[in-house]
């Protein structure tokens, strides 16, 4: 059963998992893991350049940016004005045009501020780029987002790192509806059959970081989510049953013994 | 103390010594940073690669570099 392709901002991709490369113990594991997951879009953050320790490693020496769609995010970006220079800055490192944006709004559930991140999508996509944005569950903000013209759009499940699986099935099946581009389940993953559920739903795809990498064995959970997100999508396309409230047999009701 | 200052420029938010105008490309250089992998922004104003070579780092100015690290 052939897919159709996943496509984001004109670039064609196999996956429909991207990873994040937080969290992780060093490079050596978060290049083993990302390798597992099967994900060829992997999200990072941009930060000043230690100058102190300047010897060290730089993530994209395991990364190569020629293999990985580098996905620079905004994280920790609480205003528009801040989230749009990181995208510039991450812009000029030279890994393209797709960024992931997202303007918090509050530190403890890290939940978006939604006019913030409208408004610097507003900015970000008249300066050409390809504007992926992590927002809250609700579909309007998501068709304003998709009327803005970002190339996807990114509603948690749950709250970042909370594990908690999809939160609000509803919602996500109006944004689905309505949607004319991708939508990304982004957050809130705790473990495989979450990522499977957002598939089967018709998500077009899942991000997650915390659950492969504050997983015990993050190599093994990045398989177990390479496989969730390929049976879901595949579920979701082979077209499940319907629910019904009474049994229906299996094998033939004529034939039977004596 | 003024000539400290004046021989200084703020770096990622800390004052790091220059002894005179230096080109961005020779202060990547003296980092060991290589110019794939960062981003620079003089006195806010990114600096696109292709000028890395003619754009000078004057004492005072305030220069942030940046790179990737991990995130989700």
């Amino acid at each position: 059963m052939q897919d159709t392709s996943f496509e984001l901002g004109g670039i064609k991709f196999h996956s429909r998992l991207i990873v994040g490369t937080g969290k992780y113990r060093d490079f050596a594991e978060t290049k083993a893991a990302v390798e597992a997951s099967g994900a060829e879009i992997v999200t990072v953050a941009v930060r000043r350049v230690n100058i102190t320790d300047r010897g060290k490693e730089n993530l994209l020496d395991y990364l190569d940016p020629k293999r990985y769609q580098i996905l620079p995010n905004t994280a920790g970006c609480f205003t528009a004005d801040e989230a749009i220079r990181t995208c510039r800055l991450a812009r000029e490192v030279g890994v393209g045009e797709l960024v992931k944006l997202e303007v918090i709004g509050d530190n403890r559930t890290l939940f978006p501020d939604v006019a913030a991140t409208i408004e610097a999508a507003r900015v970000l996509v008249k300066e050409g780029f390809k504007v992926m944005p992590y927002v809250t569950d609700d579909p309007v903000t998501c068709l304003r987002l998709q009327e803005i013209g970002c190339v996807a759009v990114m509603p948690l499940a749950a709250p970042i790192g909370s594990g908690l699986g999809i939160r609000n099935p509803y919602n996500l099946a109006i944004i689905i509806e309505q949607a004319k581009v991708p939508v990304i389940v982004d957050a809130g993953v705790g473990t495989a059959s979450d990522a499977a559920e957002a598939m089967e739903f018709g998500c077009d795809g899942v991000l997650m970081n915390t659950a492969i990498a504050g997983a015990k064995d993050p190599i093994a959970m990045a398989r177990a989510m390479k496989l969730a997100v390929e049976a879901g999508r595949l579920a979701y396309r082979a077209g499940r049953i319907e629910r019904k409230l009474y049994a229906t047999a299996s094998s033939p009701l004529s034939g039977l013994i004596g | 103390m003024l000539d400290s200052i004046a021989t200084s420029i703020t770096l990622n938010g800390d004052p790091y010594p220059l002894d005179r105008d230096t080109a961005l490309t020779a202060l990547l250089e003296r980092l060991n940073m290589r110019r794939g992998r960062v981003a620079v922004e003089i006195n806010h104003e990114i600096v696109p690669k292709a000028r890395y070579d003619e754009t000078m780092v004057r004492a005072g100015d305030h220069v942030e570099i940046i790179n990737f690290v991990g995130g989700g």
